[in-house]
């Protein structure tokens, strides 16, 4: 386990977001990575919604596996208590947003539902537990992970934005051309492999 | 006001990318030539593989796709030298062919073609390349011939040796200077990539922005963390890639705000990959990087500098 | 076209070929991105899906009328993820070395759109027999798309077919068709092409309409 100490928080943050990315290097998130990424606007609105499901969702999850789950040897029912966890969670912060926050829920409301089959989400909650993180490191990673996500799907909604009125053939608009786009990027997020050991 | 922003040339009339992209060879060959001399005909080999193969790879995207053949625009040929420039003398042939063909075909034409593409297909051909076959790109050897008067040995085999990046203490700053070192064709001879750069300003190709924040925030940071700065700039890829890649107009920001943001970003990145990361030379990463913030930072500078909301544009 | 999608066959092909989850919905792509680094794992996870997509297409099919309709979201996604239980079991008891290989994407088959999207547009709405040739068809879809991912990323990355070797020793492999990147790329590539020759096909098909 590691020692909470801001060096070690600092590396984290950066094995997180730059080297280990969630859509750059773990395929994590794709779907919304692809279908939200068309404005840039709309795109950090997903981001930052994502931000929160999963910092939560870390958070939860964390007490449910250790509190709940592995006191009565049920370790097995993890994949199935964090998805309805997370559906909940969703659920849950849509209407409190919408009650207290309705300028928040304005922007954000839309993208919520979707969150919940964001395999990103339970993707970090499941991670959390085989990684054996304590509870600190997993809010963490999951706040960092949807960082990471944030930054990806924002540049993807850069670039989606200036290619807009490119002379891209046919039959690769939409969906293939954005899997290039992502591709390419990929492959320049490889020169932050290493930067933590 | 109901403007819309677009990514350079803003003029896509044939003569004029014409003459742009003859500045930029032009600016080049003092470089080239210093390649070829201190590497011998094999780096003139990789050199003509890696040009030839980019115009045929534009030929035969603009035949397929029946659009008009615009190979005389001569922007292929300054895709292909480029990269054959990035490419360590001793690489096998049949690489900076594949290298020639991804940069055109994957990150150009598929984009739309020239002006439309929102990377620069040569760097991103290189990290490919980089990533795909790292013994293969990293075979750096000593130079055929040297230039002056100077401890370095020439060798007329192919022996293979650290770069001065690695290891800086090999060689004086005279021969990081004049390229009397290990190292990629194009990115060695200092002296020939400085006169090109003055060429460049002097035409008027590019401005001073990219190429002086880059360079100086390498020596800065370098210097901040302990290292010789003009080591940090002589000894690897960092002037070449300043002055012939980061500048290149397609994928860098449109204002010179922009453009001052986009040269320290990449000095910034460079030397942590330098210093913290698995790669031993960041300049190729660093600037596909900036390439990618590109269209964030066009946005946040223009919205800035005019006070321009989001929706009128 | 609604008179064939009633044959049972007609459901099946449908998902195979006309609505391809993967190369014309375009659903599922996580898992199609993290398990074609190779023919093998693309297989293992096409079956692993087919697996969940008949067995939850079956039991939501069966209890279509006794789900309320504002729970019904919850109650699928308790019959997939039971499902996704089952058959993480099943392969890290029989086939460990897949488990290894597919690691975190196995569990998150229970996001997997592909899933739920069925139970809700078909299985719902459906017959068991009809969601279990759905289930089937939109399985052999899923798996197909992963196989000729997966064998078009291990040829170039590691100059391969199914672990044997075609291309020779002297074959350099593209790493980076293997690596994150590469899946990005090939993925999209292959989609273009896909999407190309479908264009064609209609357009020759409704020529042939207009010459009628």
């Amino acid at each position: 386990m590691m020692e909470f100490t801001l060096v070690n928080f600092l590396l984290f943050m950066v094995n997180c977001v730059l080297s280990n990315n969630f859509i750059f290097s773990r395929y994590l998130g794709c779907c919304p990575f692809l279908g939200v990424s068309s404005k840039v606007e709309t795109a950090a609105g997903m981001g930052i919604a994502v931000t929160f499901v999963m910092g939560l969702a870390s958070l939860i999850t964390y007490t449910v596996y250790h509190f709940l789950l592995v006191p009565f040897n049920l370790q097995y029912l993890n994949t199935i208590s964090f998805i309805l966890v997370i559906a909940a969670l969703v659920q849950f912060v849509e209407m409190f947003i919408k009650k207290s926050i309705p300028a928040l829920y304005s922007a954000l409301g839309i993208y919520l539902p979707l969150i919940t089959t964001n395999c990103a989400v339970l993707g970090v909650t499941l991670l959390n537990i085989t990684e054996n993180y304590n509870m600190l490191w997993s809010v963490l990673n999951g706040i960092f992970g949807a960082l990471g996500f944030l930054l990806a799907i924002v540049l993807m909604a850069g670039a989606r934005e200036r290619l807009e009125s490119s002379n891209i053939p046919e039959s690769f608009k939409g969906f293939p051309i954005s899997l290039v786009i992502a591709g390419l990027m990929s492959v320049a997020f490889l020169g932050f492999t290493g930067l933590v050991k | 006001m109901n403007l819309r922003l677009s990514a350079g040339p803003h003029f896509v009339a044939r003569e004029s990318t014409q003459t742009l992209m003859l500045d930029v060879i032009i600016a080049l060959i003092p470089t080239t030539a210093a390649g070829v001399y201190l590497f011998g005909i094999r780096a003139a080999w990789v050199l003509a593989i890696s040009v030839i193969s980019a115009v045929l790879a534009e030929f035969i995207w603009q035949k397929l796709a029946k659009k008009p053949v615009r190979v005389s625009d001569l922007s292929a040929v300054v895709t292909g030298l480029i990269l054959g420039l990035n490419m360590p003398p001793e690489v096998p042939l049949w690489l900076p062919a594949i290298g020639s063909f991804l940069a055109i075909m994957l990150v150009k034409q598929l984009f739309g073609g020239l002006g439309q593409n929102f990377m620069n297909p040569a760097l991103l051909a290189r990290g490919v390349m980089l990533v795909s076959w790292p013994a293969l790109m990293s075979v750096y050897t000593l130079p055929v011939r040297v230039l002056g008067n100077t401890s370095v040995e020439a060798s007329a085999d192919a022996v293979s040796a650290a770069t001065a990046l690695i290891r800086p203490s090999a060689y004086s700053t005279y021969d990081l200077l004049i390229g009397n070192i290990p190292g990629a064709i194009g990115e060695v001879c200092k002296l020939a990539i400085i006169i090109g750069f003055l060429y460049l300003l002097f035409v008027g190709t590019i401005s001073w922005h990219i190429p002086v924040c880059f360079v100086g925030t390498v020596a800065l940071l370098s210097w901040i963390l302990g290292s010789d700065p003009l080591i940090a700039i002589l000894s690897g890829g960092v002037l070449f890639g300043a002055v012939f890649m980061a500048t290149d107009y397609v994928t860098n920001p449109m204002l010179n705000i922009g453009h001052i943001i986009f040269g320290i970003g990449c000095g910034v990145i460079v030397v942590v990959i330098r210093k913290f990361g698995s790669y031993p030379e960041g300049v190729t990463f660093a600037i596909l990087i900036m390439n990618i913030l590109t269209p964030l930072i066009d946005r946040w500078t223009h919205r800035r500098v005019y006070g321009m909301v989001k929706k009128h544009a | 076209m609604r008179n064939e999608k009633t044959t049972m066959r007609g459901v099946f092909i449908n998902g195979v070929l006309n609505e391809n989850p993967v190369f014309r919905l375009v659903l599922g792509v996580c898992p199609t991105l993290a398990s074609t680094t190779n023919a093998i794992n693309g297989l293992g996870m096409g079956a692993a899906a087919t697996f969940v997509l008949l067995g939850s297409n079956i039991v939501i099919s069966m209890l279509r009328n006794f789900i309320p309709d504002k729970v019904r979201i919850p109650a699928f996604i308790v019959v997939i993820s039971t499902f996704v239980t089952i058959v993480q079991m099943l392969i890290q008891a029989f086939v460990p070395s897949l488990y290894e290989a597919l690691g975190l994407f196995i569990p998150l088959i229970v996001v997997n759109c592909i899933i739920l999207a069925r139970a809700e547009a078909f299985a719902s709405k459906n017959s068991v027999l009809h969601s279990a040739a759905d289930g089937l068809g939109m399985g052999a879809g899923f798996t197909l798309a992963l196989i000729i991912i997966g064998v078009v990323r291990e040829i170039l990355g590691n100059g391969s077919v199914i672990g044997i070797d075609v291309l020779g020793a002297s074959f350099q492999p593209m790493l980076l068709a293997i690596m994150a990147p590469g899946g990005f790329i090939i993925f999209g590539l292959i989609l273009g092409i896909v999407n190309s020759i479908v264009n064609k096909i209609g357009k020759r098909s409704a020529g042939k309409g207009a010459e009628a």
